[in-house]
């Protein structure tokens, strides 16, 4: 059973900016969370992942944005929630953790005060100090060491690390059966983003919870998730599981993304070789061109590709593709 | 102390040291007191020696708070070093033979931030035009030599050379960037995180103008980054900090496959893998990196590292070869700050040959 389902969504921001035209940061994208699962989310600045995470807590202005499609998160339609559902929801049934804590976090409450005030909320019933032992669990949970100490804390006396653990606390406080992640562990230094990792998977499976992460960042992605989605140009163009994206990746944007990495994978480049890269840049979302969107960059295009939608193709079960070549 | 000093100078005999930095110290005061009553300094820079050889890249690496940045902003003196002798091209910075302002024409550097790094203002000809001519240039050759600069990095003049910043993508602002250090004809440009904002894909593309421009200019980087596969596919050596110190310098290859120091093991363990059949299954280190303001007494990295003996805590380890690790003679070109590394120094490691790389990091980090 799906955990999250999202149906051809599309996200508009209306016209802004020096042009004016509307910015279609999101069109048609089709993604399913299982149960328990974690799916990575990956593509490059302005592929619309975040703006596709974003919407599954509906957090984009509603006088800005024009939003279409079906959201469906544990058997909830998120798009008709009216605002006292919405906030029921949010927190208590998905909840998100983002890349700055510090932003994240409000900065005149102890971390503390933050989680009891988010188990309040959710559940009147219980007490403060029922809702601060809780708290306390969480942070031992998360791994904070002297918990008790840190609870008292303000988000600013706490290093980078273990904000991210406090943000995921708090995230977790009422036992949310979604976690959205947004670029989660990209501020942090090495030796602190792969401890962030590694607590995120052991959480996922402790507390069976379905993950969907964004990120920008191949290996951080590889090191939690099951199944990937490779976005590009507001549109999921790859879906399969970890291995296969990386061994036999399908789609040429995806190829090319991995290709393009100094070091690491099998495909990549070693010390004096070229690095392969992808020409141009991605095309301006308030000026889509017709026909595939990766066309113009793509060393494998044909003629028809300017001109013809590719639409999305099942290779098996577990992959699928959004490319021509692929089709035919 | 003087094994520090007289390692990185034996190791560069074979080409010339480009600049030569010794003993360079930068400590930020802080407002309020310790604990213990004494001022509270951050050591952001403490005591350092490296050279950097004609022609080659020397990549940095470390985390946040470990002094690769201040150490960028000491060489370029956009902050004044407390103490610290920078040799460039065998003359003293700062002296008659080297004007600062004659050396900050030889060394350029380009930042992170590609918006914040031009002048929102001036048009992208006239940004890469601006140093030549405050250096004496008439507006006319300078203009001109932009022009072939931006063709160089691989944006036509007709199209960019009349644009504002804004106008411009990330990456394309990064090679305004890189055009306007080049403007002066520098020999050694400082890289600080140039490239870690761009999407993996234009990075790739600014990576091989790197490579380009180097051979065509016969340029020297010094390439600073917390990418480490970045930092392993561009430099001949790396140096590794640890708050504030260097914990190990060597070439690229030797410090990537034999990686010495503890931190160093630990740091590169942490890379996420691209194999999703050997992902990493245990965190080299925990917590995060000590304050830079209280460092840990002895070796830095004593408070995180497991093989950690009470010596550490109490005497620092001089940057030298690793004598405890070869019998052949150690690589004078590898040096590490640690005394299991050192033959002699006391600890009871010294003898044994090589634990496992990475794996043994792993085991008792919770303690």
């Amino acid at each position: 059973m799906s955990m999250v389902r999202i149906e051809n969504l599309e996200v508009t921001f209306k016209g802004s900016g020096a042009t004016g035209r509307p910015v279609r940061a999101v069109n048609g994208v089709n993604l399913s969370v299982a149960r328990g699962e974690t799916v990575a989310l990956i593509g490059e600045s302005g592929s619309g992942k975040s703006v596709t995470l974003r919407s599954l807590l509906r957090l984009h202005a509603a006088g800005r944005t024009e939003i279409r499609g079906r959201i469906e998160v544990a058997g909830q339609d998120v798009m008709a929630m009216g605002a006292r559902a919405l906030a029921d929801y949010r927190g208590r049934i998905a909840s998100m953790i983002f890349q700055e804590p510090l932003l994240a976090l409000d900065p005149v409450y102890t971390v503390g005060q933050q989680i009891v005030e988010s188990i309040r909320r959710h559940e009147p019933q219980t007490s403060a100090a029922q809702a601060r032992a809780r708290a306390l669990e969480l942070f031992e949970r998360v791994r904070i060491p002297s918990p008790e100490r840190r609870l008292e804390a303000y988000p600013h006396e706490m290093s980078g690390g273990m904000r991210q653990r406090a943000m995921i606390a708090l995230a977790l406080a009422c036992k949310p059966q979604v976690l959205l992640a947004d670029e989660p562990t990209t501020a942090l230094d090495a030796t602190v983003q792969i401890q962030i990792l590694l607590l995120l998977r052991e959480l996922q499976r402790e507390l069976g919870l379905s993950i969907l992460f964004v990120t920008h960042d191949i290996g951080a992605a590889i090191e939690v998730a099951d199944r990937f989605a490779v976005m590009y140009a507001g549109r999921i163009v790859e879906e399969t599981d970890s291995r296969t994206l990386v061994r036999a990746p399908r789609h040429p944007y995806t190829q090319a993304l991995l290709r393009g990495r100094a070091g690491g994978s099998e495909h990549a480049m070693a010390r004096g070789e070229r690095l392969q890269t992808i020409a141009g840049s991605p095309p301006d979302l308030s000026r889509l061109p017709p026909g595939c969107a990766f066309a113009e960059r793509c060393t494998q295009a044909r003629l028809d590709c300017r001109e013809r939608d590719p639409v999305m193709t099942e290779l098996n079960p577990t992959h699928r593709v959004r490319c021509l070549l692929v089709e035919s | 102390m003087n094994t520090a000093v007289a390692s990185p100078a034996a190791s560069s005999t074979a080409a010339t040291p480009l600049l030569r930095v010794r003993n360079l110290v930068k400590h930020f005061p802080l407002k309020g007191k310790r604990v213990d009553g004494k001022p509270a300094v951050v050591r952001a820079v403490d005591d350092i020696d490296f050279d950097v050889l004609e022609g080659e890249t020397l990549g940095v690496v470390g985390e946040s708070g470990c002094g690769k940045s201040t150490t960028a902003r000491l060489l370029m003196h956009l902050i004044n070093p407390d103490a610290g002798e920078i040799v460039f091209d065998g003359k003293v910075v700062g002296s008659r033979e080297l004007s600062l302002r004659e050396f900050r024409r030889q060394v350029q550097m380009v930042f992170q931030d590609s918006y914040a790094s031009l002048n929102p203002r001036l048009t992208v000809a006239e940004s890469i035009a601006f140093g030549p001519m405050v250096h004496g240039e008439s507006r006319d050759t300078a203009e001109r030599r932009a022009r072939d600069l931006l063709e160089r990095v691989g944006l036509s003049p007709a199209r960019f050379a009349e644009r504002y910043p804004h106008e411009l993508s990330g990456g394309q602002r990064q090679r305004v960037n890189i055009a306007r250090a080049l403007a002066l004809q520098p020999r050694l440009l400082i890289l600080d995180e140039a490239t870690s904002a761009l999407d993996k894909s234009v990075e790739a593309q600014v990576l091989n103008l790197l490579v380009d421009l180097k051979a065509d200019f016969g340029l020297t980087y010094l390439f600073i980054s917390h990418d480490l596969h970045v930092v392993r596919y561009l430099s001949d050596r790396v140096m590794v900090m640890y708050l504030g110190e260097v914990a190990e310098l060597a070439p690229s290859q030797a410090l990537f496959e034999t990686p010495h120091h503890p931190y160093a093991r630990a740091l590169l363990a942490s890379m996420p893998t691209l194999d999703p059949d050997r992902r990493t299954e245990q965190a080299p280190l925990a917590g995060d990196p000590p304050n830079p303001v209280n460092p840990p007494s002895g070796c830095r990295f004593h408070t995180r590292c497991v093989f950690a003996e009470p010596l550490c805590s109490q005497r620092a380890a001089s940057l030298a070869p690793a004598t405890a690790r070869s019998r052949e003679g150690a690589d004078p070109l590898h040096v590490v700050a640690c005394h299991m590394m050192q033959a002699g120094s006391g600890h009871s490691q010294t003898g044994l040959s090589q634990t496992a790389p990475s794996g043994a990091a792993t085991e008792q980090v919770s303690a």
